[in-house]
This record gives C-alpha cells, sequence and structure tokens, in this order.
C-alpha cells in the first residue's frame, strides 16, 4: 500500500490545514465530559465561566439546567443569562435554547448545557447538538456539558454494562470535533456517596433504574470509558497537530474497515461497532450492501432494517456502497480487495441451523476466501434473530395475488394433459406438466414457484400414478418417480423465479441509471436557465412521484423559480429548512435531522464554486421514508442540476461579460465618432464664418462664396450625421416602428434620387426600373432614408463623374433595389463587417468623412421591414466583373391590394 | 403681388427668428415677432398678418392648437415649421387648416417657395384661374383639357379629377387623406395604394421622364405637391 512517507515529505498536509483552517473561523467547542450524572459538569462549566469572564470575555448563559441544586444555582449568578424559547407542545410549556437569541446577542462565550437533548418536535434542529453548531459556524464559543453513555457509539456498550438504554444520543463526530474536552472525574464512592445525600438529580421515570446504574462496578466502567475518550481525542488532536505541522512521527497505518449489512435486527449494532473499530484505528469506512436477487422477497421490516442501516452509517461517515450480485460472500471479498479492506464486520447469519450446515455460514465462507482480512462477526441473542421470525415476516410479505393463479396454471395444465393422456407419449407427461411449472414461476415469481410445484406433482401423483385418484403410490419405483420429479419441478421453478428475479432487479437497475442519464442529457442540453430549472423539476416529479420545486436566491432571500406541479408558496417552516439547506449546503427537511418535521424535504443545489439554491421534494402523506438508493438517486439528481444551472450561470456570466465589453466598445466609438464627426464640421462652419465676418473687405467674389458653399455643405453633413445619431438611437431603443403602407417602389427611388442629389452632385445617376413593379408595403419614410444612405455612400466612395447605378427589378416575391458605384470597392474579408456600427473602409490614405453609422442603419431598418441588404464587391455585370460595390436591398413583396376599376378609362 | 405683405412669425427660438426676420425683409416682407403661441395669436388679431410662420414646437402651447385657435376667426394662410421624422404632426397641422410646411432645417428658398405658393393660392383662388400652366404642362379647367408639349393627353375620369384638385391647389401640399376623399369619396380616405397606383398612371402621362418627376411631388408620408414654376 502506498503509504504516506512522513519523514521524507516536511510539508504540511493539506488536508490537516484546511481543517485546521476551518475551525479557525468557527467557535469553539469545550465539553465537560462526565462518566455519570452528578459528578459536577454543570458546575464546573460555571466556574469556568467565570474564570473566563473574570479575564474580560463577554460569557452569556444560553442554557443551564440547575436541576434544584443551591451551589449551581448560586454559581449562575453574576452571568447574563439569554432568556430561552417557550415551545407549547403536546399541551405543556418547554423552554429551549433560542439559538437565534445567541445568534442577535453574539457573545463571545455562550453556555449551552445537556449537549445530548432532544428538542421539542417543531424546532429548527431536532437536536441541541445541531443548534450548538449553528452557533459556532458563527463564530461563537461554546462551552457545553455531555455524560458518556450518551455517545452514540457506546451506547450499546453503555447499555451492555447498565442495562439501561439512553435514547438521547450525540454522533461522536460532534466530541470528536470538540476543540477541548475536560474530564469531570469524581471517584465512584463519592458520587454514590452525592447520591445518598440527593446532590444528583434523577428524573422520576428513570428513578427505578437509578439503583442499578450508580453501582459502583458501573460507575467504574463508565468513568474508565470517559476516561479513554478524552485520551483518545488527546491522540487525536495531537496527530492532527503533528501533521499540520509537519512533524514526524509514528504513523498509525492505513485501516480500512468493511461493515457488511444484511437484513437482520442486529443492524444498528453491527454499524455502530464498524464505527467504534474505524475511530479506534482512525481508519475511513465503508458500508456494504450486496443486493441480492432474494432482495425484492425481503419483508418490508428486513428492508426497513436495511435502509436504517445504511442511512445510520451514512450519518457516521462511512461509504455507503451499494452492489449487485448473486454469490455474496464473493462479493464481499471482491469489495473489499478493491478497496483496501482490512477489517471485515459481519452479523451472525439468520439462517436456519440446517440452511447453514449445507451451504456453510457466510463467516466460513468469508474466513475461507478472505485471507489476511480479519473477520468480525456480532452476534445477538437468539430471539432477535430467530429464524422462524424472519420467516414469519417473510410469509407475510407474501402477497397472495399470485398464489392462486400459479396453483390455477399448475392445476389446469395438469389437468389438460390428463385429458390427452391417450395421444401423448408416457415419457413426455412430466415435462409437459413442468413448462405449466415454469411459466407460473416465471410469471408469478418464487413462492409461486415452489406452490405451482407442489400442486403440479400432487396432481401428478392423483392423476397418473398407479393408484389412480389417489395420493397413494403403490410401487418403489413411482415413489421414486415422485421425488424427482418433485425435485426437478422444485429446482427449475426456483431458478426461472430466480432470473425473473434478477431480470427485474436488472430493469430497477437499468430504469435508474437511464433515468438519471435522461436526466444529465436534458440539462445539458438546455442552454437556458429557465429550461433547465423546468427540466430539473419537471424530471424529480415524475422519478419519485412526488411534488418538486427549486428555489434560487433573489435579491438575498430564496424564491420559487421553477415547481412541478406549479406551486408559487410554501410555508415557514419549508421556507427555513429551504434557507437552511441554501446556507449550509445540507439536506434539510423531512427525513433528515434539521427541521424534520417539514413536510418538504430540501437538498441542497450547490457545487464547489458556488450555493446555487435549494431543491425541494415533497412526497405523498402515505409514503414511507426514503431508502437510501433513493436519496441517493436525489442527490445524484441534485448534483446533477447544480451543475447544469452553474453552467448556465457561466454562460450567462460570459455573455454579460461579453456583452458589457461589446457596449465598452460601442461607447468610446460612438464618442470619438460624435467628437469627430460633429467637431469637423464645425470647424469648417466657424472658421468660415469668422473669416466672412472679420475679413470680409479682403475676400472677393469667389473667396466668399466658396467659403458660403463650404458653410451650408458643413452644415448639411452635420444635419445628416445628427440624423443618423438620432436613427441609431431609436433602433437602439428599439423605439423604430416601421409605420407600413402601400409604397410605389418607383416613387420611392425617385424622390430619394432627389432628396440625395445635393450629395450626389457631380455623379450621373442612372435610375432603370423594371416594368409592372408591384406596390410595397413600407415605410416610407425609412426606406427612402436607406436609398439616401446607399446613394450618399456610392458618392463618396466613388470619383466624381463617374456614374451610379438605381435599378429596381422584382421577382414576384421580391423587389431588389441595387444601388452600383464603380468606385475602389470594399475588401472582400468586409464585406460584412461593413454593416457593423462604426465599421469604416480603410481606404488607404484617403479617409473619407463617414460615420460608420448609415450601412448600420439600413441594415437595421431592413430587419424591421423583413427585408436584407448585402453588398457585394467587385460587381458584376454580366459576364464581366469591375471594381466598385453593390449594395442589394432586397423587401418582400406582399398580396397586392385591390384596386378600383374604372368603368370608362378614355378622357380627351 | 406677394412682396409687402405682413408676415407673423410664431417662434419660441431668438435666432430663428432673427434668422427668418433678415431673410424674409430682405425679400421685402413685413415681419412682426412672437416667441409664444399665446402672443402670437393675440399679434394675429392685432396686426391682421397676410401670413403666419408657426413652429410647431412651442413651450407655452401645442402648436396644433394654435392653428385651430386661429382658424376660428380667420382664414390666413398658416406655413408650419417642424422637424423631420414628425409627419403624424405634419399631417395634424395639414389637417388643423395650415397651407403647407417646412421642415428644418430648411435654405431660405425653400421657405420663400412655400410662403409665396401659401400667398398666391389665396388670391389665386379668389381669381378663379380656369388655365394652369407649369413647365410643358398645360390643364384647362374649363375645357377640361389637359395638354402636355401642346399635345392632348388622354386621361382617365379619376386620372384628371385627381389633376385637377392638384390644379386647383398648385404649389401646396396635399395630404393622402384629403385627396382620397375629395376623388374617391370619404369611404376610400384610407386606401393610400389607390393613390400610388393613379400617381403613377398620371407620371406616366405628364411627366417628361416619370423615373424624375417634376411636377408630381411625393411628399414622403404626407402627401402630393404640384409643382408651380
Amino acid at each position: 500500500m502506498p503509504e504516506d512517507r512522513p519523514d521524507q515529505d516536511t510539508r504540511p498536509s493539506p488536508e490537516a490545514l484546511l481543517q485546521t483552517a476551518a475551525q479557525e473561523k468557527r467557535g469553539r467547542l469545550n465539553v465537560f465530559l462526565g462518566a455519570a450524572p452528578g459528578v459536577g459538569k454543570t458546575y464546573a462549566m460555571l466556574e469556568t465561566a467565570h474564570a473566563r469572564q473574570r479575564e474580560g470575555i463577554d460569557v452569556v448563559v444560553g442554557v443551564v439546567e440547575t436541576h434544584g441544586r443551591q451551589e449551581t444555582a448560586d454559581l449562575l449568578r453574576g452571568l447574563e443569562q439569554l432568556p430561552q424559547r417557550r415551545v407549547a407542545y403536546r399541551d405543556r410549556v418547554f423552554s429551549e435554547l433560542d439559538v437565534d437569541e445567541v445568534l442577535k446577542r453574539r457573545p463571545q462565550l455562550v453556555l449551552i448545557d445537556e449537549l445530548a437533548h432532544t428538542n421539542v418536535p417543531g424546532s429548527r434542529h431536532e437536536k441541541r447538538y445541531q443548534d450548538i453548531e449553528e452557533i459556532r459556524a458563527a463564530g461563537i464559543d461554546v462551552y457545553t456539558a455531555l455524560n458518556i453513555q450518551h455517545l452514540e457509539s457506546l451506547n450499546d456498550v453503555v447499555a451492555q454494562i447498565t442495562r439501561v438504554k439512553v435514547r438521547e444520543t450525540v454522533p461522536d463526530s460532534v466530541l470528536a470535533q470538540a476543540d477541548s474536552i475536560e474530564v469531570i472525574d469524581l471517584p465512584p464512592e463519592d458520587l454514590i456517596k452525592r447520591l445518598k445525600e440527593g446532590k444528583v438529580y434523577v428524573p422520576d421515570q428513570a428513578a427505578r433504574a437509578v439503583h442499578h446504574f450508580f453501582a459502583p462496578g458501573n460507575l467504574t466502567a463508565l468513568r474508565e470509558l470517559a476516561l479513554r475518550k478524552a485520551a483518545d481525542q488527546v491522540d487525536g488532536q495531537m496527530l492532527s497537530y503533528m501533521q499540520s505541522h509537519a512533524i514526524a512521527g509514528p504513523w498509525p497505518t492505513r485501516d480500512r474497515i468493511m461493515a457488511c449489512i444484511s437484513p437482520s435486527p442486529l443492524m444498528p449494532r453491527l454499524v455502530r461497532t464498524a464505527r467504534r473499530i474505524a475511530e479506534r484505528r482512525k481508519a475511513p469506512w465503508i458500508a456494504l450492501y450486496i443486493e441480492t436477487p432474494a432482495h425484492d422477497r425481503l419483508s418490508d421490516t428486513e428492508k426497513t432494517q436495511i435502509n436504517r442501516a445504511l442511512t445510520l452509517a451514512e450519518e457516521f461517515g462511512a461509504e455507503v456502497v451499494t452492489v449487485a450480485g448473486s454469490n455474496v460472500p464473493g462479493e464481499i471479498i471482491r469489495q473489499a480487495r478493491q478497496r483496501n479492506v482490512t477489517e471485515i464486520v459481519v452479523a451472525r447469519s439468520h439462517r436456519s441451523r440446517l440452511v447453514n450446515r449445507l451451504r456453510g455460514t457466510l463467516t466460513d465462507r468469508l474466513v475461507e476466501l478472505g485471507d489476511g482480512i480479519n473477520i468480525h462477526v456480532i452476534t445477538g441473542s437468539s430471539e432477535a434473530e430467530s429464524w422462524f421470525g424472519v420467516m414469519r415476516d417473510r410469509l407475510a410479505g407474501i402477497s397472495p395475488a399470485g398464489l392462486i393463479p400459479a396453483a390455477a396454471i399448475a392445476f389446469g395444465v395438469t389437468g389438460l394433459v390428463k385429458l390427452a393422456e391417450a395421444w401423448l407419449p408416457d415419457s413426455s407427461i412430466p415435462l409437459l406438466i413442468l413448462v405449466g411449472v415454469l411459466f407460473s414461476s416465471l410469471r408469478y415469481g418464487h413462492s409461486a414457484a415452489v406452490l405451482s410445484s407442489v400442486v403440479a406433482v400432487l396432481g401428478y401423483n392423483f392423476l397418473f400414478l398407479q393408484p389412480l385418484y389417489t395420493f397413494t403410490i403403490a410401487n418403489a419405483e413411482n415413489i421414486y418417480t415422485f421425488f424427482v420429479f418433485l425435485a426437478v419441478a422444485l429446482i427449475t421453478s426456483t431458478l426461472t423465479a430466480r432470473i425473473r428475479a434478477q431480470a427485474e432487479a436488472a430493469r430497477i437497475r437499468e430504469s435508474r441509471t437511464a433515468s438519471l442519464y435522461d436526466f444529465s442529457r436534458m440539462v445539458t442540453g438546455a442552454a437556458a436557465e429557465d429550461d433547465i430549472l423546468w427540466a430539473v423539476v419537471h424530471h424529480v416529479a415524475a422519478t419519485s412521484k412526488a411534488q418538486s420545486l427549486v428555489l434560487m436566491p433573489d435579491a438575498g432571500s430564496l424564491a420559487i423559480r421553477a415547481a412541478y406541479p406549479p406551486e408559487d408558496q410554501i410555508d415557514d417552516k419549508a421556507k427555513i429548512a429551504a434557507d437552511w439547506a441554501w446556507e449550509k449546503g445540507e439536506p434539510a427537511g423531512r427525513g433528515t435531522g434539521t427541521l424534520p418535521s417539514s413536510d418538504w424535504l430540501f437538498l441542497p443545489l450547490r457545487t464547489a464554486e458556488r450555493k446555487l439554491g435549494a431543491l425541494g421534494i415533497r412526497f405523498p402523506e402515505d409514503r414511507p421514508a426514503l431508502g437510501p438508493d433513493e436519496r441517493r438517486l436525489l442527490d445524484a439528481l441534485a448534483g446533477q442540476a447544480a451543475l447544469a444551472i452553474e453552467r448556465s450561470l457561466l454562460n450567462r456570466d460570459v455573455e454579460e461579460a461579453r456583452v458589457s465589453a461589446e457596449t465598452e466598445k460601442l461607447r468610446s466609438a460612438l464618442l470619438s465618432s460624435i467628437s469627430h464627426d460633429l467637431r469637423t464640421p464645425l470647424a469648417s462652419i466657424i472658421g468660415g464664418v469668422s473669416s466672412l465676418m472679420n475679413f470680409d473687405s479682403r475676400l472677393d467674389d469667389r473667396g466668399r462664396s466658396e467659403l458660403l458653399q463650404t458653410v451650408r455643405d458643413e452644415a448639411e453633413r452635420l444635419n445628416r450625421f445628427v440624423g443618423n445619431l438620432l436613427d441609431m438611437t431609436k433602433i437602439e431603443a428599439g423605439a423604430m416602428q416601421p409605420k407600413l403602407d402601400w409604397v410605389d417602389p418607383e416613387d420611392l427611388v425617385a424622390t430619394a434620387v432627389k432628396r440625395a442629389s445635393p450629395l450626389t452632385q457631380g455623379h450621373d445617376i442612372r435610375i432603370a426600373v423594371a416594368p409592372g413593379m408591384p406596390l410595397l408595403r413600407v415605410d416610407y419614410i425609412l426606406i427612402e432614408q436607406v436609398l439616401i444612405n446607399l446613394l450618399d455612400n456610392a458618392a463618396k466612395y466613388s470619383a466624381k463623374g463617374s456614374a451610379i447605378d438605381v435599378r429596381l427589378r422584382h421577382d414576384g416575391s421580391h423587389v431588389m433595389l441595387t444601388v452600383t458605384d464603380s468606385g475602389s470597392g470594399i475588401p472582400v474579408a468586409e464585406l460584412e463587417q461593413v454593416f457593423d456600427m462604426f465599421y469604416r473602409v480603410k481606404a488607404g490614405d484617403r479617409q473619407v468623412a463617414g460615420t460608420g453609422l448609415g450601412l448600420s442603419i439600413c441594415r437595421s431598418i431592413l430587419k424591421a421591414h423583413g427585408g436584407s441588404i448585402r453588398a457585394e464587391s467587385p460587381v458584376a455585370d454580366g459576364q464581366r466583373t469591375h471594381a466598385g460595390t453593390r449594395m442589394i436591398v432586397t423587401l418582400p413583396v406582399e398580396d397586392q391590394p385591390v384596386l378600383p376599376v374604372e368603368e370608362n378609362p378614355a378622357h380627351g | 403681388m406677394a412682396d409687402g405683405a405682413k408676415i407673423l412669425v410664431i417662434d419660441d427660438e431668438p435666432q430663428i427668428r432673427r434668422y427668418l426676420r433678415v431673410s424674409l425683409e430682405a425679400h421685402g416682407f413685413g415681419i412682426v415677432e412672437a416667441a409664444g403661441g399665446q402672443e402670437g395669436l393675440r399679434l394675429a388679431a392685432l396686426e391682421k398678418p397676410d401670413l403666419v410662420v408657426l413652429d410647431l414646437g412651442l413651450p407655452d402651447m401645442d402648436g396644433q392648437s394654435v392653428i385651430a385657435r386661429l382658424r376660428e376667426w380667420s382664414a390666413v394662410p398658416v406655413v408650419v415649421l417642424s422637424v423631420r421624422a414628425d409627419e403624424a404632426d405634419k399631417i395634424a397641422a395639414l389637417d388643423a387648416g395650415a397651407d403647407d410646411y417646412v421642415t428644418k432645417p430648411f435654405g431660405t428658398g425653400e421657405l420663400l417657395a412655400r410662403i409665396r405658393a401659401a400667398l398666391r393660392h389665396t388670391v389665386g383662388a379668389s381669381a378663379g384661374v380656369a388655365v394652369f400652366t407649369t413647365g410643358e404642362l398645360k390643364v384647362d379647367l374649363e375645357k377640361r383639357q389637359v395638354l402636355l408639349k401642346g399635345e392632348p393627353v388622354k386621361l382617365s375620369p379619376k386620372e384628371y379629377e385627381l389633376l385637377k384638385l392638384l390644379v386647383q391647389h398648385a404649389g401646396k401640399v396635399l395630404t393622402h387623406q384629403f385627396i382620397l376623399r375629395q376623388v374617391w369619396g370619404p369611404a376610400h380616405e384610407s386606401d393610400v395604394q389607390y393613390l400610388r397606383v393613379f400617381a403613377r398612371q398620371l407620371r406616366q402621362k405628364i411627366e417628361a421622364d416619370a423615373a424624375r418627376p417634376q411636377l408630381l411631388l411625393t411628399e414622403p408620408g404626407v402627401g402630393y405637391r404640384l409643382m408651380v414654376e
């Protein structure tokens, strides 16, 4: 096994550093650990608190139970006590720690007694240690107290020692995260003395057990447990310190523990044992369940046992693995070898002794196969795992639905064969009956297989074996035939049923995989966030047969973004659970440790990068709690969904960045354009006019008229520029609404050419109109503007005196308008770019005054009309091409309007 | 006949008023200035101008209502100044009773032509001229005869009616709606396609080059105008 070589690598391990970093931000947890009630944990805690307060630390009391002890109550004086939450539950009022009050008050240190306390139902968290987690997460230090028997992994051990089963437990991980543990140690005899003096609080209902609990032997054992736990913790802290400070030292070898989950009431103990071994060895551990074809035949009780065990293991930090297989010991060893497991924990098989003798016990097989792997076997009382009890449960779980038709088929087939007996060879009779048996086992499963085998064999005996029509068998040969037939029927039908069960299991797994695959394809296919969200809720609702919704933050708080079936609000409790899932990144609500009384289960939608929201699922009231398989499927769905959502958010971010960069580019282009295109004509105008005003006497007539001409031309240029800017602004603001009306394209060309005539002076404008032009339904002003812009460009980019051709053609569905010049043309690479805003063709050293807006405006206008514009350069004329640019405008032709018919057309 | 006429200029921009005063006075017009609609209406009553030049964008009141108020008691010709792309405003002003419009920015020549056409129209209408001549075109309203370069032109009844309407308001812009109502009746007020087709037919008969009309001009988005010499 490739083990860390710390003596060579002296860098701190990253995990250790990360853990240290995470703990630095959190509030510190100080646990006062006692072996039994009455050792003085609360007292010690309060004393320490006073000492801290004297050091100037801001200390408040969240919850402290004095249990009526005067000396404890005295110590409370001088410490600020926060108000508690009053909760009514079943006609009684309980006071509970008010987490919000603590968070609001924000002390440096808060005292919260009784770590193992279970909150009244309806509280935010089920357990007090979860409250403490939240408070610590806010950076507040916590002092708390705990008796050793409340520790989850020691729960069974303590129960065995004291015969008192404690219901309120705390996961070991809570204690493991404590920054310091103070063991409040009191010798057993002193404690017993205190008990006798009445200084130990004992709840009424436990009074009976007290006598036994406080036996000196018990107390000694508990004391040892507490001290050992604290010592373990010190070891752990030392190890963590050494790792994070890169101190070389003796490192524990990497053990790996595997707990084999099977349908057995021993499972909780098996899980706890595995966890305890793993913890003692500081080893990771795995909970493995082999889903055999027999899984479907398990009773509900057994299935629940398995689900609970897997959930518990997951809570205890195990990696949960479920694999399908039929050879249980072989599969266990295969998995163990694959994962470098060093210890396997199994429960003793509950199969009957007979079966064990025939097949060998699981333990035997594991020992045989698992060379080099230690096998731990958990045993329990015979009552708990009685084979009879298990079978009774299983039989209770068999549905009679398949049995009746199965028996009927076996019966019917046997009868039919009897009727056809005369035509059948004797040897084929049992085989034909067997076909019926196989059919019903294939159809109705395992129990039906057994039943139909029995029915068929009995029927065979009754109808075919001498003496006929009795269940007795006359000769020895027939007895032999009878049993062979029974054996064959049972074996073949059971095998058939097993194939059916395996096929069914494979089908379910297949459908689960397919579902996940479908989902991932669906969400990766959808690009828009809304599509993804809809796919998520729809898919979750469909696969879980439940209501589903996605909440995502909107202005700081969660809001429903998608729901299926549609839902637009959830109750406050669900809201809090959703917030919890979102903020903490942990599941909350129904079936979890946080706010379990909510109807909804919320899974966090989060990726490594960010917290995206929460996925809510509400199951119908009568549905049992989710199995780990279903939970894992949902977790996988939530993970997929989160990735897909993040992807769409990233896409949006990228798009926004791109748009903003483009806007920025556009803005600077606009500014430079405005400053250049406004100032140039203004400079000519101001210059020309001031010359005219101040130096009129020195100017001759020609000079004067030239200046005046310049002023007018430049003013008109300014006017056009402002017009373009206005048009562009309208387009950008989406305010350009073409006012459609019937227009004669020929008319339009004529007015445009006329209006553009000051711009095209010196050019020969040639107009060619094809006959029978249809009317167009366009905005006259806008299309005229397009034409003027095109004429302006044609004149600007071609030599004075050259011709500009304007042609109008139509092909029934479109009108084509072309403006062709014989200028230098546009480089092929820029034919499209010329339509971009502020784009100007660089014409060598000759900078032609232009705004770079005209063509962009043309394109926007034509787009609004369902038309198009493109540029062609050089220009093709029949077979020949020549230099220049041709702008091709295409406009759709609508159905022509009805025109009046004149009765008497001639008039003279 | 138009020279010496008194013109009331209603515009809130002092620069525009100054430009108009200098340019128009140079052509022999008498100028009265008003900076707002209220003042303009008061001066119109007081000074009895022969023509009003009215800017549609006034600060104190809407140009349309100035025209409407003026029309309550006066038939004085009104030439409106407006910016381009406000075709709806122009049409509304013409409907309210304005005689013509000039789009800002404009050259002095254009404004003078509009002013003269508007002044002539008031004079011409009362004179009841029967024969109209512009360029190569001669229209004898009495004889219902149309001659181009001395040759008779055959027009359909609607073409003739259209031409007659334009001749009667020669030099003035006529809105689509107005022409359609007069020639085809109120039911066809919005059938602009009629007008497009007949204008094209008419141009082919009376223009020297239909692709570059010189007589029957389109006023984009507003209507048509028959040019006068």
